[in-house]
């Protein structure tokens, strides 16, 4: 009983305190990459810190909705932390929900989000909305035709059944149909947390902007939840990435070292990713919103192919 | 459980007796409104209570026969329950009770203008026979009661009929539910000749014998009539035009209750009366439920007419259904029974959830209708601070039917995603392609809709009015809301207690096909398929009650800063904002246009009117961007014409003369007597 405790507890502390630093880790690799030295890794703490010390400014025209979202972002994100497999395919609380409960969990953050960006009335924040939602709708098929790629060759839509799954039988990371599904997936975590070439995340310019038109109103500790979610939610994507499709590492019995061991190789797998995020970011130029569709439909193309290898190899 | 005969009999003969009470009550107290609509609409609630119960008593194994042999020719009237009976009862209650209750504050505004005891003598009539519909035994009497409900809709859709564009829509109604009516009536007339019985009971043993082309003519049409009144697509365009036009309690009641009889009419074709078919039925149910999601889904996305918006979303919500209805077909005739009957119970699951959250949203749009007079969202806005408990209730409606957790839509959305993911264990890859499609299309559809009632929530409820009726608004009566409340718990148990559903609907699933289905569920969790899928609605409610608390208190106990300063919303330097700054509801659909636009086939125009001086001042500016409806354009303008000029061609036999018209009865009368000997 203790150790399960110790362990979800120790998955939700390495997601709350994990994804700042992520996040500061891709800004730094981008800097670099394109030359400049950049912030410390640990500038996104000192802002959540400047933030929260922050008095909130709200527009009059909003409601309950706008100050309500973000506690809810964050607790879609801190719940998703306690079923995805961070550390352990025996996380005490995964039974909760599988792959599909999940993404719908990820989904109800985008709803409220969404609305909040309505709330105050601005052009920007229903621009910033309307954009989202078209987004995350188009992203959907890719998602579950990946997730059914995948259930197809594990034989399961719970995250530790996949896991556990591509351990035993390490010919399956090889297989085509598998890396089809990585592809397809990878594009709409880009898509879905708002990267490039979806979403530009350092832009403030009006026409372009997404994600951050939508939060445009936001202010003090309400702004400082909104990033942190969204920092956790590229945190529990990426790892959701490494860990469904590259498993090294994690840990497949609850002992102190195997748990150690999960800790190391996720810190080196979301290294790898973030960095593939900022080589990506710093490679490619945003689309043109109205071509953002056919990425999405490009991927959907993907992960449909994954599905069909599938039946016909197997 | 065993439950006496003798008390569902009596607990049916109450129903039935509460509607007449209030019908006839209605009628006889016609001369002081106030009064006829309390005792119209009270006997329909006392009479749907009723019904709640006798379905939840046919569900726990209550069992009842019923034969009046001289009330009807051919058989006479015969009513009986099975458990899918009861089931589809309590959806029909369901969405009756708070519909019942609605009306008494709704109907209010009538009083003057329409008559409202034709109003209320209808609406007992339309409930009475709706829940009769799935009790009915034989073919004369259902062909009695599907037309009595079908008339008794007819009559409540023209309520507002010194309106030109209800009496249109109305119009269209009667002729689409009359020639689905003709398809039903064939499929019964050769179904009852092919097995020689007009009992429905007989008629699971006796088609077995029929021929594969016989089988296949009357699924056919039988797919027709009950598609027709369940409104996929392409049979769907009554839908988007009656449910609107309609008063708004009996909105609700057609599309989140009446389409179902359609849902039951398939249900009992496909896995009783005609038993497993060859693939490619379940294969033509799968599809058109995916095309009737997705096309349902983006014309609700682009609507401005917050009741449309909500018919079009019906029409994507019994694609759903259908969705796992024809999952189920197909699984069936893949051996694979366990399968089937998950499938079955996610369609079942998805049309008691329906049936609380459309009900829900079209009561909030009925209030928003009370209380501003207009449905168009575009003069809309900022609602949620003039009707703070009808905006909770719209929300909770909006959030069930985008599926998100832990609503009741997620639960049956889910579990419809769990079963045709589990299409892989076939082994044929046409059927494996189609089911792949069905996941893209489930997945595209439930996108949409989370799009879609952020809309119509957001551009409904949130920032400023629109116009000047919409910051006038006030909540509305007490009953209406009681109304809405009711439905909006519904949607909340539906969705954190599931096995308070999946128990009876496991138990009627097997009564239907004979198999158990391959789910396990306690109170808490969901579980598919020995461990393919597991979810925990009640679990994932009390986590987010959990974090809910904890956030605000562990942000007051490290000592953030809780000062709130309210400001005008930042609008890049300009002096004033009022609504024409806010994203419309047509702006923020404009991505999907964009995208489907090869679907939605919009027009633009722009019409700007230039000073005379200058052409750098501008005097007006109009914009339009109007859609067009395929379906209209593409299949049944050229239908009418083609009907149309059959007609004119069949004017010339219309000679105005007698002894014409008896050479015509004598040609009749020896053509029959050919045919019969």
């Amino acid at each position: 009983m203790l150790t399960e405790i110790t362990i979800e507890f120790l998955q939700l502390l390495i997601v709350m305190f994990g994804s700042p630093l992520l996040v500061g880790v891709i800004r730094k690799v981008k800097a670099r990459l394109q030359g400049r030295r950049g912030a410390s890794i640990f500038q996104p703490y000192a802002d959540i810190r400047k933030l929260l010390a922050k008095e909130v400014v709200v527009s009059e025209n909003t409601s309950w909705i706008f100050h309500f979202t973000p506690y809810l972002l964050a607790t879609t994100m801190l719940f998703s932390a306690l079923i995805v497999p961070v550390l352990t395919t025996r996380a005490p609380l995964g039974f909760m929900g599988n792959i599909i409960a999940l993404m719908y969990l990820f989904l109800l953050g985008t709803f409220f989000l969404a609305l909040a960006g309505l709330d105050a009335g601005s052009a920007f924040g229903g621009m910033g909305s309307s954009r989202e939602v078209a987004i995350a709708a188009l992203a959907e098929p890719t998602v579950l035709i990946a997730i059914f790629g995948i259930a197809l060759r594990a034989g399961t839509t719970s995250l530790d059944g996949i896991i556990t799954r591509s351990v035993a039988d390490p010919l399956l990371m090889l297989n085509a149909g598998h890396l089809l599904a990585f592809f397809a997936f990878f594009i709409v975590a880009l898509a879905e947390n708002g990267r490039l070439p979806v979403d530009n995340p350092a832009t403030h310019l009006e026409l372009t902007m997404i994600h951050e038109a939508m939060i445009l109103e936001y202010s003090g500790r309400l702004l400082a939840l909104v990033e942190w979610a969204a920092g956790m939610k590229l945190f529990l994507f990426l790892t959701l990435l490494s860990n469904l499709f590259f498993p090294w590492g994690i840990a497949l019995t609850n002992t102190p070292i195997t748990i150690f061991t999960a800790f190391v190789a996720l810190a080196v797998k979301l290294l790898l990713f973030g960095a593939a995020i900022a080589l990506v970011e710093t490679s490619v130029a945003k689309l043109r919103l109205f071509r953002v569709p056919e990425l999405l439909a490009g991927s959907f193309t993907v992960a449909l192919l994954a599905v069909v290898t599938a039946f016909f190899i197997r | 459980m065993v439950i006496e005969s003798t008390v569902m009999l009596d607990l049916f003969l109450v129903t039935l007796a509460c509607f007449s009470a209030g019908a006839v009550g209605a009628l006889a107290t016609a001369r002081w409104t106030n009064l006829s609509r309390l005792v119209g609409h009270g006997g329909a609630l006392a009479g749907a209570i009723a019904a709640f119960a006798f379905g939840v008593a046919g569900l726990a194994g209550g069992d009842m026969q019923l034969k009046v042999p001289d009330l009807l020719p051919l058989g006479g009237a015969a009513f009986g329950v099975d458990r899918v009976s009861a089931f589809f009862v309590v959806v029909i209650a369901l969405g009756a009770i708070p519909s019942a209750l609605y009306a008494i504050g709704y109907t209010r505004e009538y009083a003057g203008k329409y008559s409202l005891a034709g109003m209320a003598f209808a609406f007992n009539v339309f409930v009475a026979a709706m829940i009769l519909v799935p009790l009915v035994r034989n073919v004369l009497t259902f062909l009695v009661l599907w037309e009595l409900m079908s008339l008794a809709s007819y009559f409540l859709v023209i309520t507002e009929h010194k309106r030109e564009e209800t009496l249109r829509a109305g119009w269209v109604y009667f002729v689409m539910t009359h020639a689905g009516f003709a398809a039903l009536l064939m499929g019964f007339l050769l179904l009852a000749r092919a097995t020689g019985t007009m009992s429905f009971t007989e008629w699971g043993t006796a088609a077995a014998q029929l021929t594969p082309a016989s089988r296949n003519l009357i699924f056919i049409l039988f797919a027709l009539g009950f598609g027709s009144k369940a409104g996929v697509v392409p049979l769907h365009v009554w839908l988007p035009r009656a449910h609107p036009a309609a008063p708004s309690h009996v909105s609700a009641l057609m599309s989140g209750v009446m389409i179902k009889l359609g849902v039951y009419g398939m249900v009992r074709v496909a896995f009783d009366w005609l038993g497993a078919g060859p693939p490619w039925w379940g294969a033509m149910m799968l599809t058109v439920g995916a095309f009737s999601g997705v096309l349902g889904v983006l014309y609700a996305l682009v609507d401005a007419d917050l009741k449309r918006l909500l018919a079009y979303s019906s029409v994507e919500n019994i694609g759903i259904i259908m969705l796992g209805l024809g999952a189920a077909m197909l699984f069936q005739s893949s051996n694979l029974p366990g399968l089937a009957a998950l499938a079955l119970v996610a369609g079942l699951y998805h049309t008691l959830n329906h049936a609380a959250f459309k009900s829900l949203l079209f009561m909030g749009a009925g209030a928003v209708l009370h209380a501003t007079h207009t449905r168009n969202m575009e003069e809309l806005g900022g609602l949620i601070k003039r009707m703070p408990q009808t905006a909770i209730f719209f929300l909770v409606g909006s959030l069930a039917i985008a599926a998100l957790p832990p609503f009741n839509g997620f639960l049956s959305e889910w579990l419809t995603f769990q079963s045709l993911l589990l299409s892989f264990q076939i082994s044929a890859h046409t059927v494996n392609l189609i089911f792949a499609l069905g996941v893209a299309a489930l997945a595209l559809t439930s996108g949409l809709a989370a799009a879609c009632f952020v809309k119509a929530f957001g551009i409904t409820f949130l920032a400023l009015p629109r116009s000047e009726t919409a910051a006038l608004a006030r909540e509305v009566a007490w009953t209406m809301r009681a109304a809405m409340a009711l439905l909006a718990l519904a949607c909340v148990v539906l969705g954190v207690a599931p096995s308070l559903v999946l128990a009876p609907l496991e138990a009627t699933v097997f009564d239907l096909m004979g198999g158990h289905a391959d789910m396990q569920f306690d109170f808490t969790a969901v579980v598919a398929k020995d461990g393919f899928g597991w979810v925990a609605p009640l679990w994932i409610a009390l986590g987010f009650v959990a974090f809910l608390v904890a956030i605000p208190l562990a942000l007051r106990l490290i000592g953030v800063n809780h000062r709130r300063r309210y400001y005008e919303t930042w609008g890049c330097g300009r002096a004033l904002q009022t609504a024409r700054f806010e994203y419309t509801a047509m702006a923020f659909a404009n991505p999907f246009k964009r995208v489907f636009a090869l679907l939605y086939r919009p027009v633009k125009e722009l019409d700007i009117e230039f000073h005379p001086e200058s052409r750098y001042f501008v005097r007006t500016i109009g914009y339009y961007n109007e859609g067009r409806l395929i379906f209209e354009d593409a299949l049944y303008k050229p239908l009418l014409r083609l009907i149309q000029a059959l007609a004119r061609e069949a004017r010339v036999l219309q000679s105005g003369n007698v002894h014409g018209y008896l050479v015509y009865i004598l040609v009749a009368l020896v053509a029959l007597l050919i045919l019969t000997v």
